[in-house]
């Protein structure tokens, strides 16, 4: 995949975003959310940019890019598909759940399938721990997930891209 | 006919969204918070002459013959009866979670019809001092797990001199069994607005964050929306509620990171640097975001403000035990039938809590332990559940309350794999910046391995680590880690010991049948 440095428009929706933000305290995070939300990722080229913009080192930018579990440097699937993994989830199951799921998919955690379509991440805690095990992709949450549910989801959103 | 489905993430998850669609054909739908009965959700609730009448848990397949019975007035097999008179609902003392469930959350008539900006008026009218004397008199902690005295924390902010002060609202809810707040915000999320509001009046602050978890896009959402509806109704702007004062706020989104959580690291994210953890002193009441006094407050502190300002900090202070005064939104979550957010004055045994209001285990199996406030909360042996839920009383068993939200296992569990998975979360989620927590948790899960491969001779190591993290850690989480962990390890040694080949899971329940 070609990086999106390389398309014409890229430094001006970068200083878009960054403009956007002016002026509130902290800006950082929000950029970075709106950076992830236009590319699926924050390309590195992005990172020199935004340290110009906000008078930070390329090093500072980097380690707080990096710290993040959100921010990813590559980009993930079409679809990410969340498996709770916390302790509220693990007592109804979530460890044999995620087993089974990455089974029928044929992925492990952090991986995606061969045709780009999806990506499985571990996630702890959605707020869903009375109705475990439970599991997000997208705007979809799935409460007292099966590894049948969790498919029917899969299979609802692969038709939804036109996949 | 009024119809209400909520647009709780729980009940989306459960399908409320589908059943709310199905329903719409027939019926003009109100979308509402959960009444926190998750195992009835989704909930349909139908007005009939002033009394909700609920019928779940609904499937879109169901909405057919319920339009149906709606319609002519039949019986249906789903019809609980009206939903106030549900055993549930009558045994809670609903404070803070009072319209919860009850009202359109983005509707500031209805908000106010039930209550709603009564404490933020009569804050206005005594002024700072009065309304700092009130929150103290309440005897409210703080209800993200530290417990400290929301009043005195308040107090020393209102005596800092800055050009620029801060409410920071701690809405980073990363703990497993816990989604009291994720609920506030998005069943009720102008409590919450109220609520920092007042704080803004107290100590003179005139601008407001809520860091949010990005796990909670509903509840970023609702807040969102939320935020834009106070501000047409003058709550927040250049003069709240007409009477001078300035106050704004806005929604910040995490990235993931449960250290966050965490005060320091929270306001270090909050602004654009590494979620680390800082070093106190100083206190961020004095040295807080952007290095100025600063209130960080859990979400339910902030939310139990308008009721204590609206009652008077002295009938607060009549409900609870010892110091810990007041209600407390328990979220019984985990292996366990009936589970959901029930508010009730401190001082219920964990037991009656588990085993009477959540009717013990989703599985039918005897109920092990409890994990109680997290994933760095102790688990709680069947045993010892005749505690009572309070700061003290809990941290006398060697527990903490943390967030109020209690995981239930039964007695399949293994207590050695929980207790690695402590250790391991807690590796993943350190920030690093001190050695106890980013390396001591590494050894930990090590260790346990090693425990687990039959070594006896790694469970006074892995408890002379645990000390050494409990004492030597720069904030909870590698200080907290070691609960879960030597909890695990005391309470349940056979779990730990005669490990020479890893056990078939289902060893406990052979030893049960």
């Amino acid at each position: 995949m070609t990086s999106p440095a390389s398309d014409a428009d890229f430094l001006l929706r970068l200083d878009a975003i960054i403009a956007a933000h002016a002026g509130r305290e902290g800006p950082l995070l929000p950029i970075l959310h709106d950076i992830q939300a236009e590319w699926g990722y924050v390309p590195e080229e992005a990172q020199p940019v935004i340290a110009g913009a906000l008078g930070m080192t390329r090093a500072e930018v980097y380690g707080v890019v990096s710290f993040y579990h959100d921010f990813r440097d590559h980009p993930s699937g079409r679809h990410v598909l969340r498996l709770c993994r916390a302790e509220a989830c693990q007592s109804m199951g979530a460890d044999e759940l995620a087993d089974r799921v990455r089974a029928a998919l044929g992925i492990d955690f952090h991986q995606t399938t061969p045709d780009g379509r999806l990506t499985l991440e571990p996630v702890f805690c959605l707020g869903l721990c009375a109705c475990g095990p439970s599991a997000q992709m997208g705007e979809r949450l799935l409460g007292r997930a099966t590894v049948e549910k969790v498919q029917r989801l899969v299979a609802e959103a692969g038709m939804g891209a036109g996949a | 006919m009024r119809i209400w489905v909520p647009l709780d993430a729980a009940a989306k998850a459960l399908g409320a969204d589908e059943v709310a669609a199905a329903l719409a054909a027939d019926f003009t739908v109100t979308r509402n918070g959960t009444r926190g009965m998750i195992w009835l959700e989704p909930l349909v609730e139908v007005e009939r002459d002033g009394v909700r009448y609920g019928y779940g848990p609904v499937e879109a397949g169901d909405v057919p013959g319920l339009v149906e019975a709606l319609r002519s007035g039949a019986a249906h097999p789903l019809a609980l009866g009206p939903v106030e008179e549900l055993p549930w609902m009558k045994a809670q003392q609903r404070l803070v979670f009072a319209r919860v469930g009850v009202i359109d959350p983005f509707s500031v008539e209805e908000y106010q019809a039930h209550g709603g900006l009564e404490g933020l008026r009569r804050a206005v009218e005594i002024g700072p001092e009065a309304i700092v004397a009130d929150v103290t008199e309440s005897g409210l902690r703080g209800r993200g797990g530290a417990g400290f005295p929301t009043g005195i924390k308040w107090k020393t902010v209102a005596g800092a001199q800055a050009p620029r002060k801060y409410i920071v609202c701690n809405a980073d809810e990363g703990d497993s069994g816990s989604f009291a707040d994720r609920m506030l915000m998005e069943g009720d999320p102008l409590v919450l607005i109220e609520g920092m509001a007042i704080a803004g009046i107290a100590v003179g602050a005139v601008q407001g964050y809520v860091y949010i978890r990005s796990e909670y896009p509903d509840a970023i959402r609702n807040m969102e929306a939320a935020i834009g509806k106070a501000r047409q109704a003058g709550i927040l702007g250049q003069s709240v509620l007409g009477s001078g004062h300035v106050y704004d706020m806005e929604v910040r989104t995490g990235a993931g990171a449960y250290v966050c959580g965490e005060e320091t690291s929270l306001l270090n994210s909050l602004e654009g640097k590494r979620g680390v953890v800082r070093a106190k002193p100083p206190i961020p009441a004095l040295e807080g975001f952007l290095g100025r006094p600063t209130v960080v407050n859990n979400v339910i502190s902030l939310a139990s403000v308008p009721w204590i300002l609206a009652h008077g900090g002295a009938e607060y202070a009549k409900l609870g035990i010892g110091r810990s005064k007041g209600t407390i939104p328990i979220q019984i979550a985990g292996n366990v039938k009936y589970g959901g957010l029930f508010e009730a004055a401190f001082g219920m045994t964990l037991g009656h809590i588990i085993n009477e209001i959540g009717g013990g285990t989703a599985s039918g199996r005897p109920v092990k332990a409890a994990q109680v406030g997290g994933p760095l909360g102790a688990y709680v042996p069947h045993w010892n559940f005749d505690v009572p839920f309070g700061y003290e009383e809990l941290g006398a068993k060697d527990a903490l309350l943390g967030h109020a939200g209690i995981s239930v296992f039964d007695d399949t569990a293994d207590m050695l794999k929980l207790a690695r998975f402590a250790m391991e979360f807690c590796a993943v989620e350190s920030c690093g910046k001190c050695t106890p927590c980013r390396i001591g948790s590494i050894r930990g899960v090590e260790t346990i391995d090693r425990i687990a491969q039959g070594d006896q001779d790694g469970i006074p190591i892995l408890k002379d680590l645990c000390n050494t993290m409990k004492w030597g850690s720069l904030c909870a989480l590698g200080g907290f880690a070691p609960f879960p962990v030597m909890s695990a390890l005391t309470h349940f040694p056979d779990d730990f010991s005669g490990r020479g080949a890893p056990r078939p899971a289902n060893t406990y329940r052979e030893a049960a049948e």
